[in-house]
């Protein structure tokens, strides 16, 4: 399993050691997935980014200035959030990423948005964090609408939203949510809030264009402000706290890589970012943008992802998403049949298998992601999205045995009581082929739903059709999207076909005259 | 010698409903025994109890001298055959495997095994050319007649027949009387049937047990029931049927 050695492997060995200490579930996900131990001094640090534009391009220039210092990086571009990304660094699966002041008071340390930055630097201490100085720009939330709608409804300000309950609100679904967020800024300025909805931040910028909606959040730095001609509407009440770029990192990283860190403070103000931006987006290319960051300084153009075809890509992301899918599948099939076996029996025990493997299904795909990446063990390598899609795949194989086993006509049962078989030989001999066109029902099930769901990898940096799918979305790009969920779809065909083509193998033929 | 199965003091409650009263009971060796009596008269819940489907609540049983408990029936079961109504054969097993199970289970000689099935075939005047075939693609008597191969199979000292002929148009069920009859004479074949069929019971039966609401009412021939009935309920099970029979 390779993707188990990329880790460093001195927290390898204390993080398996915790693992088998796990319930037994999670014991048997470590089993099969062996830790490869490394002891490489040179284990690249690895950089963490969050799913817009901005963070990116921030981690690239990060990722080139340490390289340009000759220390080994390792960008997991586009984790899911802050929640994911912040866990990660507290738990030591990544060393440094760049996040925001505001965000860091209000969403991280739950202070409130004036506290100064001592405060803000002891309270990170406490969990061996760092932050760097400001990296020279504000990157605060706005309100931004079409600059013509705007006009005609002669709207400047924030306030002046207040007396059109007719404008949709498109906003982010971490902006509807967050402490100093939608909330809090409606009840500030007495704003109508039955025509709000929560949307994509890239999706939203299309929407905004073509009148879906009619305002939306957005960051001040974005590069589609100027290039969609929105108005950014004054926050005349100064709700919105500031955003200064930082660099969270780990105190324990060696002392040259936090050098580098602090050297790239006060490089970048508004207009240079919002270049930047903007030539990533342009580009689609996000190496490029670091590039212009350098140029200034005479560093040579890097050429690393840029030659990579677009076949090569697609292999790349394709059979990651197989090993994803597949071994996610394995694991559900292996420990879905004998829940189902037992769920089967009924009573309290089947109960609560069947009521904990169907509440597994509501849990939201990124809310599972953050309860894991936490864990020792997993983190933000593909274990975690392997076990998140493994507990997906659970239901439908568990509740499909156990249906099929519940199902068997009373006399078949007894008969095979009566001849004298022992119970395991009745369970494999008898009970399990015939409730086998059933079980690979919920198999084929699974599989299907995890081709689909394995796209959430992404979120946490681990690969998959979801980066396509995932950067796609962030730049508004649909052919990128469409690299992404055009296979997805294919694959879910083919899994179907493989299974049909698997009944007439698996089904024995009585069962099918 | 003494008796095959005893039951002394045996009963059964679903819940607060009795099913059997105590009872007692003894099988012959070599006899067919007919379990009779109107629906849930208690005869399946005797039966059951025998191959130790169900448990008793009270009295004990005793197969051939020893004790029959759960401990012993994992055993006890490979020495008992049991045939039930639909067959309850497995759908996924070719007529020879649903035959075959057992013995191949036990790990038999494949040599002895054939030469067992080939015995069978002609005992139940199956075609042996229809073995390879599934339970769905064969008709309610061959399944039958299966069901009887599967059951003696490993030549079980005792065989249990739940209603048998119950599912089965009257032309079958005739044919298969005859040939229960003559399998039960030549292999001297101690069996228990269940039945609510006065003629199929005369018929087949050394000995019938004439069961009413979970109580053995009377045992004896049917000539015996008809001149010397033990209370009026038999006389009136008997005339109730007579119309519908040539007895």
């Amino acid at each position: 399993m390779r993707f188990a050695s990329r880790r460093g492997g001195l927290q390898t060995a204390h993080r398996f050691k915790r693992a088998v200490c796990k319930p037994p579930l999670l014991g048997l996900l470590a089993a099969l997935c062996v830790v490869r131990a490394s002891t490489s001094l040179a284990e690249p640090i690895l950089v963490g980014s969050k799913k817009f534009t901005e963070s990116y391009v921030l981690a690239e220039i990060a990722q080139r200035a340490m390289e340009n210092a000759g220390i080994p990086t390792e960008h997991r571009q586009g984790m899911g959030g802050t929640i994911i990304l912040w866990e990660a660094l507290r738990t030591n699966q990544i060393g440094f990423y760049p996040e925001y002041t505001g965000t860091i008071g209000e969403e991280i340390l739950k202070e409130s948005p004036t506290a100064s930055t001592t405060v803000i630097r002891e309270e990170l201490a406490k969990f061996g964090v760092g932050i760097t100085e400001e990296l020279g720009f504000n990157n605060t939330y706005a309100l931004v609408m079409r600059r013509g709608a705007a006009g005609r409804l002669q709207i400047n300000k924030i306030s002046d939203l207040r007396n059109h309950p007719e404008l949709k609100f498109g906003l982010t679904h971490e902006f509807l949510i967050r402490q100093a967020g939608w909330r809090p800024l409606a009840e500030k300025y007495q704003l109508p809030t039955n025509n709000v909805s929560g949307i994509d931040h890239g999706l939203g910028y299309a929407a905004l264009r073509n009148g879906s909606i009619d305002v939306k959040d957005a960051y001040s730095t974005d590069a589609k402000i100027a290039e969609n001609d929105l108005l950014v509407l004054e926050d005349d009440l100064r709700f919105f706290p500031q955003y200064k770029a930082v660099f969270l990192y780990r105190l324990a990283l060696p002392s040259k890589a936090i050098e580098v860190l602090h050297g790239l403070e006060g490089t970048l103000d508004e207009k240079r970012m919002i270049r930047l931006n903007a030539e990533a987006e342009r580009t689609k290319n996000y190496a490029r943008a670091a590039d212009l960051y350098f140029q200034g300084d005479g560093a040579p153009p890097r050429a690393t992802h840029t030659g990579e075809t677009l076949t090569h890509k697609l292999i790349r992301w394709t059979s990651r998403h197989l090993e994803l899918a597949g071994i996610s599948l394995l694991l559900s099939v292996i420990v879905g049949i004998p829940l189902g076996v037992a769920a089967s029996r009924g009573g309290a025990l089947g109960q609560a298998i069947l009521a904990v493997t169907g509440a597994v299904q509501t849990i939201p795909s990124l809310a599972l992601l953050a309860l894991l990446v936490p864990v020792p063990f997993f983190g933000i390598s593909p274990r975690t999205a392997i076990a998140a899609l493994f507990l997906y795949g659970l239901l439908p194989i568990v509740r499909n045995t156990a249906t099929g086993l519940q199902d068997i006509a009373p006399p078949i049962r007894e008969s095979a009581i009566a001849l004298g078989l022992e119970p395991s030989a009745r369970l494999w001999k008898i009970y399990l082929p015939i409730a086998s066109r059933t079980i690979l029902g919920g198999i084929k099930t699974s599989a299907v739903i995890n081709i689909g769901t394995a796209t959430l990898a992404a979120l946490i940096g681990a690969g998959g059709l979801g980066e396509p799918i995932l950067s796609g979305l962030n730049l508004n790009d649909h052919a990128t999207i469409l690299q992404g969920a055009i296979p997805a779809a294919i694959l879910a065909l083919l899994v179907q076909w493989s299974f049909d083509l698997l009944d007439r193998l698996l089904i024995p033929k009585g069962l099918r005259l | 010698m003494h008796s095959l199965v005893k039951l002394i003091g045996v009963s059964k409650k679903y819940g607060a409903a009795a099913a059997l009263h105590p009872s007692d009971l003894a099988i012959e060796r070599g006899q067919t025994t007919v379990l009779i009596g109107p629906s849930g008269c208690g005869k399946s819940t005797l039966l059951r109890l025998i191959i130790g489907l169900l448990e008793p609540d009270a009295g004990t049983m005793q197969f051939d001298g020893a004790p029959m408990t759960p401990a012993h029936f994992a055993q006890l079961r490979r020495r008992i055959g049991y045939v039930i109504q639909d067959g309850g054969l497995f759908p996924h097993l070719t007529a020879r495997k649903n035959v075959l199970l057992m013995a191949a289970h036990l790990k038999r000689p494949p040599s002895e095994m054939n030469s067992r099935l080939a015995e069978l075939c002609t005992l139940t005047r199956f075609p042996e050319t229809a073995l390879d075939r599934y339970p769905l693609e064969l008709s309610g008597g061959q399944r039958q007649r299966i069901s009887l191969m599967r059951a003696l199979a490993l030549s079980p000292e005792l065989l249990l027949l739940d209603e048998p002929l119950g599912a089965l148009d009257p032309l079958v069920r005739a044919a298969l009387q005859k040939d229960l009859k003559e399998i039960f004479a030549r292999l001297k074949q101690t069996a228990v049937l269940v039945t609510h069929d006065l003629a199929e019971a005369a018929y087949l039966g050394h000995e019938i047990v004439l069961m009413s609401e979970g109580r053995i009412v009377q045992i004896g021939t049917l000539e015996e029931l008809r001149t010397n009935p033990a209370s009026a309920f038999v006389t009136e099970f008997i005339n109730a049927q007579r119309g519908l029979t040539v007895l």
